[in-house]
């Protein structure tokens, strides 16, 4: 098939990924110019597709007044993230937090409130007070659809976008994808793109060695890391993994954010304290790692001292709403929260700005390094942006691809590109034979866990680099026997990609920090005269994968007498030794 | 390379006395967030054919007639 043969379509903004952010960024686009048409193309059913897909337990982030400011809120995230954050982005999610949980209120989402009718604050971070539970959250994806179809988005389900178009200027202009169910290409003409194809959450793979058990929803394999990478954006700070504490061999988290406000806690073997917060840090998580390791792990969450309805209420939140599979999990192997501690474990390595600090560079107004592309949620660089953050972001990016969308002048895309593309999208279909995807899938993020977890060793991630290298080479044996195993093929090169950018991060930035996410064990100490910056990940004009820096922007909020709070997260002795 | 036919064991199970798919019905297949549920060619019905399952449940959840049961995968049990 060649690019004539291919209808195309055209549209004003185009949202790639229909979770979290997308969503609420194609609202925002038809709420700011109800006449731009506004295409919203998803992998797979907006309905209950991405992290969200069943509902959420709470808002991790939310800052609220009354409870915490915007600047206590940049300072935490700052501390928590060694410094190494875009503070202008930072500020812009904290001023519009409370406003969007308004609107989402608005709108039908349940937040939960306390007898005054006030938003029911808990404290789970080190320092301030950010966290706003939804034991009713199931609802979020039904009214994100309503909202939808109030605004006659166009919704086109079932299309994984593989590779973004530019015009002969080189401004992004589209995208080119194809059917998951019977493999038609399909190209995209677009005035402004916004993506939020979520983390890359396949990378790693997770100790039970079952593909498809990731922490994040699978369908988030990373392609819009890899679509942005190949058209030229920059990405930031990816050796700043996301690895999270989770059950063991169960990808819900444990979850202290949920059982800490109740009395329950983190513990060793011995049911002993041993961080003094529970709130997700590369700090909390080398500590973890610490005790995991050690004579007294490994380690559990604790919840058996607890009272019998205060029990009752964990299981009401954590059984049925995020991660609604958990009560089978603990029937399956006898596991009782009243009489013992449940084993946990870390999980594999990925890359989230929702829950740690890498993604596609963008700035304030969602804006990544190339012209007419956007970026939000987990999968661009703005640090612990969660749930609220996806919302947030979708929301600055709707805005900003709908005005960059109304000043565009008319364009020509380039067909090479697009050319280029199609060969690579038939090649695993015309194959007689050679590798499925799953075999390709399992090899590669098997190096990832073997070579390039942390703790992070020089010499092991130079031969873990070599290795990934060679499935590399090996992407042209892809066979894929069906449209659904395309799929899987065209994920598997986004696979690669993001596994190379792993260990090209890694071993660029030669210090230690962010705790475990980048804990170098032959650079262990954090070198602030060479390494405050970011790190930059990009194309260079050969066609290589390239690294650099970039300065941190100014602070505009001080760190204060807190600066290293996130630094001396072990309990001093344990609390009830 | 030639290539293998490998099995494995399902999570997710579907009643067929209870799916209605005969009758138009595709709620489970249209919500799956990984496309693994498909109508079985013989017997028209709802089943799973890709071993590929984040066990995150909106099919059960979404079934009108309550034919979708999610097990944990057989590795994590
Ligand atoms: C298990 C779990 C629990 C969590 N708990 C909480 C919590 O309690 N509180 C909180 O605040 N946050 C929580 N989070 C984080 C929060 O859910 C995420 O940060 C947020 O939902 C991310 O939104 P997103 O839009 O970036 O990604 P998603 O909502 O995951 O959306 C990404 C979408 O892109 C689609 N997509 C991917 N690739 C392509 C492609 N090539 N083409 C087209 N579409 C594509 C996917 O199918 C998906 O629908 C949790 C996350 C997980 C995974
Ligand atoms: S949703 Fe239920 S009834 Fe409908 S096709 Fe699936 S299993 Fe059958
Ligand atoms: S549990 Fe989730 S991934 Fe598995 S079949 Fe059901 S909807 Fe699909």
């Amino acid at each position: 098939m060649n690019f004539d043969d291919v209808a195309i379509i055209d549209t004003d903004v185009l949202v790639i990924g229909g979770g979290t952010a997308g969503p609420m960024a194609a609202v925002t686009v038809k709420e700011r110019y109800p006449d731009l048409d506004v295409t919203l193309l998803e992998k797979a059913n907006v309905k209950r597709s991405g992290a969200i897909s069943m509902g959420m337990d709470g808002l991790n982030n939310a800052i609220v007044p009354g409870h915490a400011t915007p600047e206590q809120y940049v300072r935490e995230i700052t501390i928590a993230n060694d410094g190494i954050v875009h503070q202008p982005a930072l500020m812009a999610y904290a001023q519009r937090s409370y406003p969007m949980i308004e609107k989402l209120d608005s709108w039908g989402v349940h937040f939960q409130k306390d007898e005054t009718g006030d938003y029911d604050m808990k404290k789970v971070h080190h320092l301030g007070t950010y966290v706003l539970p939804m034991p009713e959250g199931h609802n979020v994806k039904k009214i994100l659809y309503r909202r939808l179809r109030r605004h006659r988005v166009k919704v086109e389900n079932r299309y994984q976008a593989t590779r973004l178009l530019k015009d002969t200027a080189g401004n992004v202009s589209g995208m080119i994808g194809i059917n998951t169910r019977t493999a038609e290409p399909i190209i995209i003409r677009a005035k402004a793109v916004v993506m939020a194809t979520g983390a890359a959450g396949r990378i790693g793979l997770p100790h039970s060695g079952y593909l498809f058990g990731t922490y994040e929803n699978p369908a988030n394999s990373g392609d819009g890391h890899a679509m942005a990478y190949h058209a030229g954006a920059d990405l930031a700070n990816l050796e700043c993994y996301q690895v999270n504490p989770l059950l063991k061999d169960y990808n819900g988290p444990a979850c202290a954010y949920v059982t800490g406000p109740l009395g329950g806690f983190t513990s060793n073997a011995f049911g002993e304290r041993f961080i003094e917060c529970d709130y997700w840090s590369g700090q909390m998580m080398l500590e973890f790692f610490k005790e995991l390791e050690s004579g007294k792990g490994p380690v559990f969450l604790k919840l058996d001292h607890l009272a019998e309805e205060t029990i009752q209420e964990i299981e009401t939140v954590l059984h049925t709403n995020e991660r609604p599979s958990r009560g089978r999990f603990h029937d399956g192997r006898q596991v009782n929260y009243r009489k013992r501690m449940v084993e946990m474990h870390i999980s594999e390595i990925g890359f989230c700005s929702g829950h740690s600090a890498s993604g596609v560079w963008v700035d304030e107004t969602g804006a990544t390094t190339v012209p007419g592309l956007y970026a939000a949620g987990d999968m661009a660089s703005v640090p612990h942006n969660y749930m609220l953050g996806a919302f947030v972001y979708g929301q600055i990016c709707g805005e900003s691809a709908a005005d960059f969308a109304q000043q565009r002048s008319e364009f020509e895309l380039d067909k090479t590109l697009i050319e280029k593309e199609l060969i690579r999208l038939r090649a695993p279909l015309e194959r007689a034979d050679g590798i499925p995807p799953e075999q390709m899938e399992y090899k590669v993020r098997r190096l990832v866990n073997d070579y390039l977890q942390p703790p992070k060793v020089s010499r092991r991630m130079e031969i873990g680099l070599e290795r990934i290298l060679s499935v590399r080479a090996d992407l042209p044996l892809l066979k894929a026997g069906d449209a659904h195993e395309l799929m899987r093929a065209m994920e598997v090169h986004s696979i690669v990609d993001c596994a190379e950018m792993a260990a090209r991060a890694s071993l660029y930035r030669t210090e230690s920090r962010w705790g475990l996410y980048h804990y170098r064990v032959d650079f262990p100490e954090t070198d602030e005269q060479q390494w405050f910056c970011h790190s930059r990940l990009y194309k260079d004009e050969s066609g290589a994968m390239a690294s650099g820096t970039r300065p941190i922007a100014p602070y505009i909020v001080s760190l204060g007498e807190d600066k290293d709070a996130y630094n001396q997260l072990r309990v001093k002795q344990a609390a009830n030794a | 390379m030639p290539i293998a036919n490998h099995h494995s064991a399902v999570p997710v199970t579907v009643d067929a006395d209870k799916c209605i798919a005969d009758k138009g019905c595709t709620v489970c297949i249209d919500v799956c967030p990984l496309d693994v549920l498909w109508i079985d060619e013989s017997t028209g019905k709802a089943h799973m054919k890709y071993d590929e399952c984040w066990y995150c449940m909106p099919c059960e959840a979404d079934c009108p007639t309550d034919a979708v049961t999610v097990n944990i995968p057989y590795l994590l049990r």
